[in-house]
């Protein structure tokens, strides 16, 4: 019994044939489908008999819901025996009802083995057809795509695209026919070719830039791209044309970035005298290649308190010591007024040379960059954790981010700016602040900035209870 | 200066995007233009419709707005004190690009960020402008994704929700002494603040409209978060304990993570060493355990080794099966659906097919062997009618002889 299918995707005709067959007794074994294109070919040959009347005792048919969705898609495969597979399954059905649950029989395995590639394909067609605007006579745009599916999937996807491009006008071509939507009704259409549909489309540029940089070489996975993304669709994709060089040119940006972020300290010091060696000879930044000599911090380690300033400046770099210059020396007269001596803590900077601007004779103090800043932090988490202060004092801005990582702000924030463990730290201005202002100004400032310091020696004393014991002055001239 | 061209800005902002890991475009409100108005369409499950080199699903354009921003934070790329090309679009321009890649299938719909500019709620506000030219002006029914700033007032926050699909703030680092270290602008409690006050919103919005029909919708698709991984201390335990916090605190639709990986002028205060790759996707099996494979958070985390760290050779759940033997074997004729999804191997679907083939036959092996990938894998820990494994705590070498043997190649590109 030849039963033949007016068309490969025609799943309604199947499914009348099938009743029909069923109703009529006819097993399986005693069947052959043909679908146009794949029958004998010969054009002169019987065309196939009608089915015969349903038997006389026939029950009605029964197909379950499980078997239906199981074969909606199988019957879209490419593979000529579906028709026959299917058929053999709802044979089989009549009498086990619930066969098509069974994952584990063999010809069920077989139909969801046919199923699942229908179903992957229309899901790639949706993802990967590009359409191109094409300028119609009228003025209006037409957006044509060309599109070569694994399966007879086209009018099972057009629903699709209707729901989602329903205001464009719009035309899909594919080998096996095609699709037209007019705004209002769809129309189908002969088979096409790849020539029938646009070259290219001036938005593919914008797209191209768009995927090339959303492409992250850092994290190169070839095969999860091939994965879902196989080499046969790469033709009709614009974008795809980019993916060899993307691949070939990812390894070299990595290390690119990778050498470029590399900050290769070495150990870390084990003394503070190892730490000032580190930092003489400290060329991660450009101001530790400017020839300046690196200014290291002393004073009394363990238990007691440092201040931090921002970095040491023409007299500091001369004589390789921090705050002697004229803004230490105003630090220096503030803090005894305070009732703190300057000797009890360890005094030093964020970052460890000079930075500048050679003007004649004179070195103009520049204020270092963020990522100076973030450079030279490495060396002051070290002296922290040698010196282990309790309590933290940071002298204006570049200071605290030293400290913290942000750049704070001073009028705002001074005081007690943040915890770190059971360290304090503290924020006021730098004292180079106060010698740039005159007069009134000058005065309320440094009225601010004692009213600061003395809120300090407050936290001091309550943390020490009593003035720190006069250990081993540490290493002081550590440069000399 | 002259405004660089849309391309290079396109360029410059996709670049500075792509170190969100989130792409997807599932499971919002079913919508079309079938009516003839508007265009676009979701239809519940997302599309990717690229793959880039990395793997990674291109579904959404996903593009910052501006990359400018006053915050510093270290692990980021567009951070104030980075070297980066800054670049900035217009809302109409991120409008009428994502409408010229949607009409030509590109993409279904738009994931906007933003740097900071100005101030929070001047961000805020242009991000939701982007949406609603989108959804008023062009009728746009695909699928949109807002980044939202913890730091702006809530009732921009709301109005963000009533046109996107979905909302997401990332909490960035797992623990606050990270965040404190390496993102000093922001605060723990102001992010878990906005994620509590969106995730409350959802909940009205969704109760709204089973009362009256035609409620409007508050972000659909759910509110979404990610965390760096690698970039501080916190281990994997950590990791999946906050995650299990966020999401029953929260009700995230998901979280998201992305290992720290390299950026161009990084931040000396960041770390040398990069995490691998395998740890950040035994960090996404992990957090499948909880979603759909009925694991505690703490189950999870006794897979963990004593320092808190998954094994990066075997996934989570056979590190779990190993160390807790004596739930196995599971007998797949009998044994409930908890246990079945217990079981190294097995997947929802497989268990799923398990459970409706048995209800047909008896299984055997062999029937096992056609519902699932590999039955190498499964066979030590299951019984089926004419199977049944050695003593599995009499095999000292089980661990070795599941493991991939190739698990180190993966991590080619990972230091």
């Amino acid at each position: 019994m030849r039963v033949c299918l007016p068309a490969p995707d025609d799943n309604e005709a199947w499914r009348t044939a099938a009743r029909g067959l069923i109703l009529a007794g006819i097993a399986p074994d005693a069947v052959s489908w043909e679908e146009p294109g794949q029958g004998p070919g010969d054009l002169f040959a019987q065309s196939p008999a009608p089915i015969p009347p349903p038997r006389p005792d026939a029950p009605t048919v029964r197909a379950s819901k499980a078997f239906l969705n199981l074969v909606r898609m199988a019957l879209l495969h490419r593979a000529p025996e579906r028709f026959d597979l299917a058929y053999r399954l709802l044979w089989r059905l009549q009498g086990q009802p619930r066969l098509a649950e069974d994952a584990a029989d063999p010809l069920v395995r077989r139909l969801d083995q046919l199923s699942r590639p229908v179903r992957r394909d229309i899901h790639k067609m949706r993802a990967f057809l590009r359409f191109r605007s094409v300028a119609e006579p009228d003025g209006s745009e037409r957006y044509v795509a060309w599109f070569e599916p694994d399966h007879h999937i086209l009018r099972a996807n057009a629903g699709f695209f209707v729901r989602r491009f329903a205001a464009m006008r719009w035309s899909i071509l594919t080998p096996a026919g095609s699709l037209h939507w007019t705004g209002d009704v769809l129309e189908e259409g002969p088979p096409a070719t790849r020539l029938d549909a646009p070259g290219g489309d001036p938005l593919e540029e914008l797209w191209r830039t768009y995927y090339a940089n959303i492409f992250n070489p850092a994290r190169l996975k070839v095969g999860a791209m091939l994965k879902e993304m196989p080499r046969k669709y790469w033709k009709n994709m614009p974008e795809a044309a980019l993916i060899p060089e993307l691949i070939a040119g990812a390894q070299a940006r990595e290390a690119a970035m990778v050498d470029l972020g590399r900050q290769e300290f070495g150990p870390a010091p084990d003394s503070l005298a190892d730490l000032a060696t580190g930092i003489a000879g400290c060329r991660h930044c450009a101001i530790g290649c400017n020839g300046t000599r690196a200014v290291p911090g002393e004073g009394t380690r363990r238990r007691a308190f440092m201040i931090v300033g921002e970095q040491p400046g023409d007299t500091e770099e001369m004589e390789g010591r921090p705050f002697v210059g004229p803004a230490g020396e105003v630090l220096r007269s503030q803090l005894q007024a305070a009732g703190i001596d300057p000797g009890q803590g360890w005094l030093t900077n964020a970052v460890k040379h000079f930075k500048h601007q050679p003007t004649g004779k004179r070195r103009l103090h520049q204020t270092p960059t963020a990522g100076e800043i973030d450079t030279c932090r490495w060396w002051l988490d070290r002296e922290r954790e040698l010196v282990a202060p309790r309590l933290i004092l940071a002298l204006g801005a570049s200071a605290a981010r030293g400290l913290i990582g942000r750049t704070a702000s001073v009028q705002r924030e001074r005081g007690l700016l943040a915890r770190q463990g059971d360290t304090d730290i503290w924020l006021t201005c730098h004292p180079s602040y106060l010698l740039r202002l005159d007069g009134a100004a000058r005065e309320a400032e440094q009225a601010r900035f004692v009213a600061d310091l003395r809120g300090f020696a407050q936290a001091l004393a309550a943390v020490f209870h009593h003035p720190p014991t006069h250990s081993s002055k540490e290493e002081g001239e550590l440069t000399s | 200066m002259s405004q660089p061209s849309v391309m290079e800005r396109l360029g410059i902002l996709a670049d500075a995007a792509k170190y969100d890991a989130s792409c997807a475009s599932s499971g919002t409100a079913k919508r079309n233009s079938a009516g003839g108005k508007g265009l676009g369409s979701t239809e519940g499950m997302g599309i990717c419709h690229a793959y880039a080199p990395d793997g990674r699903c291109i579904s959404l354009l996903k593009i910052l707005l501006t990359n400018h921003c006053i915050f510093d934070c270290h692990y980021c790329v567009n951070r104030k004190s980075s070297n980066v090309r800054r670049a900035r679009f217009t809302p109409q321009e991120v409008a009428d690009l994502t409408i010229a890649f949607y009409r030509r299938n590109y993409i279904e719909g738009l994931f906007l960020s933003s740097g900071i500019v100005r101030s929070s709620n001047h961000t805020m506000e242009q991000l939701i402008e982007a949406a609603r030219i989108l959804r008023e002006e062009h009728e746009f029914r695909g699928y949109i994704h807002l980044k939202t700033i913890p730091e702006a007032d809530p009732e921009l926050v709301a109005r963000a929700g009533l046109y996107a699909d979905r909302v997401s703030i990332n909490v960035e680092l797992p623990t606050q002494a990270g965040l404190a270290r390496l993102a000093p602008d922001k605060s723990t409690p102001v992010i878990e603040g906005a994620m509590a006050s969106i995730g409350s919103a959802i909940v009205e919005a969704k109760d709204a409209r089973k009362r009256f029909r035609h409620a409007p919708r508050f972000a659909p698709a759910g509110q979404s978060t990610q965390m760096i991984v690698g970039a501080d201390q916190a281990s994997d335990a950590d990791i999946v304990g906050r995650s299990a916090t966020l999401y029953s605190r929260f009700r995230l639709r998901r979280v998201y993570y992305s290992a720290f990986s390299p950026i161009p002028d990084a931040s000396a205060v960041l770390p040398l060493q990069r995490p691998p790759l395998m740890r950040e996707h035994r960090l996404y099996q992990s957090d499948w355990l909880m979603r759909f494979y009925g694991f505690a958070p703490h189950e999870v985390q006794q897979a963990a080794d004593a320092g808190g760290m998954l094994p990066l050779d075997i996934d989570p759940k056979l590190a779990w099966a190993l160390r807790f033997r004596d739930a196995f074997p599971v007998d797949v004729n009998r044994a409930p659906r908890e246990a079945l999804l217990r079981v190294p191997g097995l997947g929802v679907r497989a268990v799923n097919a398990l459970l409706s083939a048995r209800r047909q036959r008896r299984l055997r092996l062999e029937d096992v062997g056609r519902l699932t990938v590999s039955l190498t894998k499964v066979r030590p820990f299951i019984v089926t009618a004419d199977w049944r494994p050695t003593l599995l705590v009499d095999r000292a070498d089980l661990r070795a002889s599941l493991a991939p043997h190739k698990a180190r190649q993966l991590e080619l590109f990972g230091t």
